[in-house]
């Protein structure tokens, strides 16, 4: 099997696709074929620039252009899961849960895959390590923000009931202890269900890209097995610090909810 | 036992306050709505941060933690939270004497705090408050939703209460009736100060 090139025109098709979908939307006033279009195109020039990026990193493997790249995906992936934030954390704690939350998880679960599991030589090669990070962030990334989002959320609507709790005498952790569980399960939902429809309801992304590459299916499964158990590993160790932190965080030192901390959305 | 003295003390809206108020004694406050009572209840049960220096039987308040400050101040707010679908999942521990003295049956903790009318919501949440044995209340228009003969049994196992439990009282009302019957003293909050009311 050999890997047929994909031509610009290739693309173009591709691309003219999505222009109609834009015309149509157009059409039925839909409003959002600006998004759309914008999306579109960041994706093609994100995806080259990454490509491009990548192909001078097989080249020049220097471990610190690597941490570089690395360092990057992380704060882009920070400031996604902030901006999905309804009521984010005031100051740098609306950057800095996430953010370390992700860098807790992904970082080191992709560094176990890396030199524990796969055992690629060295274990910092871009081959190995770009892909399975990104796949580790861009899932984690949801995660975190949803379970975040969720928590902040219901932190603000049932103040009243954990005030109740807070007159009562009841410590902090007591009584955010049901809006932390349940941010946490909405968190992990989707990486659950997604396990659950693997390979029976959707084909995932990176095994359909293996074979297309022309890996042989039953390699390309149990790689995708892999990627599949490490990033529900990594999203439910991500969102547990990341709800954990920030159930903290709208607590104060004599144990107030301090909503204050949370900017009102808009 | 339970005394509260406050120096300086900084509620939100209003001048510093300083304010004796010792044990078994009670001390009406009124004042227009949006002046700043609720908000200064909040503070003294520590559930909104407030400068100054606040004391409960002479002991600092930064000598207990968060919560053990508000177990011992106990807040009654204007409208209840009720954090479960059971009545009786609010509840540490039961006593009945409370219960007959309000008029509640001990069959509502069955019930779904949705069914609960608003009078049996402040009442009941009055209980779940004492069952906390607080050495100080902190009550914000306890009588607000009932009707006179409610009223009537509020005041008085309030009353009881502050003697048995020699608990030193501060009591939201907008009743002036009702201020000269709960309380020895009545202050007023006006122009942002809370003063003796003459």
């Amino acid at each position: 099997m050999t890997l047929i090139l994909l031509t610009p025109l290739d693309l173009g098709l591709a691309a003219g696709l999505v222009i109609l979908l834009a015309l149509l939307s157009l059409r039925l006033s839909l409003g959002i074929e600006k998004r759309l279009l914008i999306a579109a195109l960041r994706t093609i020039v994100q995806l080259t620039l990454l490509g491009l990026v990548l192909k001078f990193l097989f080249v020049q493997s220097h471990p610190l252009l690597i941490a570089t790249l690395a360092l990057f995906m992380l704060l882009v992936a920070g400031y996604e899961v902030m901006a999905r934030q309804q009521r984010r954390f005031m100051g740098a704690w609306g950057y800095g849960v996430g953010t370390l939350s992700m860098f807790i998880s992904s970082f080191s679960v992709t560094l176990i895959a890396l030199t524990v599991i796969i055992q690629a030589q060295p274990w910092y090669s871009v081959q190995y390590l770009i892909p399975l990070l990104g796949m580790m962030l861009g899932n984690t990334m949801s995660g975190i923000a949803i379970a975040l989002d969720n928590l902040t959320q219901n932190a603000w609507q049932q103040r009243r009931s954990i005030e109740a709790r807070l007159i009562l005498g009841h410590t902090w952790d007591e009584s955010i202890r049901e809006i932390r569980r349940s941010a946490l399960r909405s968190g992990l939902i989707p990486i659950i269900n997604a396990m659950a429809a693997a390979g029976v309801v959707s084909l995932p992304g990176m095994m359909t890209g293996q074979i297309l590459g022309g890996t042989p299916p039953l390699e390309a499964s149990k790689y995708q097995i892999l990627i599949m158990l490490l990033i529900s590993a990594g999203t439910g160790f991500g969102a547990t610090a990341a709800v954990w932190i920030g159930s903290r965080r709208l607590f104060d030192e004599r144990e107030r909810l301090r909503l204050d901390r949370l900017k009102t959305p808009g | 036992m339970g005394s509260l003295t406050l120096k300086q003390f900084q509620s939100p809206l209003l001048a510093p306050i300083d304010l004796h108020l010792a044990a078994a004694d009670c001390l009406a406050i009124s004042g227009p709505s949006g002046s700043g009572k609720s908000r200064l209840l909040r503070a003294l049960a520590d559930l909104d941060p407030a400068q100054g220096e606040i004391r409960l039987d002479g002991r600092e308040r930064a000598q207990f933690s968060g919560p053990e400050w508000r177990r011992k101040v106990g807040l009654l707010t204007a409208e209840s939270g009720w954090w479960s679908e059971r009545v009786g999942d609010h509840f540490e521990r039961l006593d009945e004497s409370l219960f007959q003295q309000l008029d509640l049956a001990l069959k509502c903790l069955d019930w779904e705090v949705s069914h609960l009318s608003s009078g049996e919501r402040q009442r009941l949440s009055l209980i779940r408050l004492l069952a906390q044995q607080p050495q100080v209340l902190l009550l914000d228009e306890p009588t607000a939703n009932l009707d006179q003969r409610n009223t009537e049994r509020v005041e008085a196992l309030i009353g009881e209460w502050r003697l048995a439990h020699q608990a030193a009282v501060l009591w939201v009302s907008h009743d002036a009736q009702q201020r000269t019957r709960i309380a020895s003293q009545s202050w007023l909050i006006s122009a942002g100060e809370l003063r003796p009311e003459t």
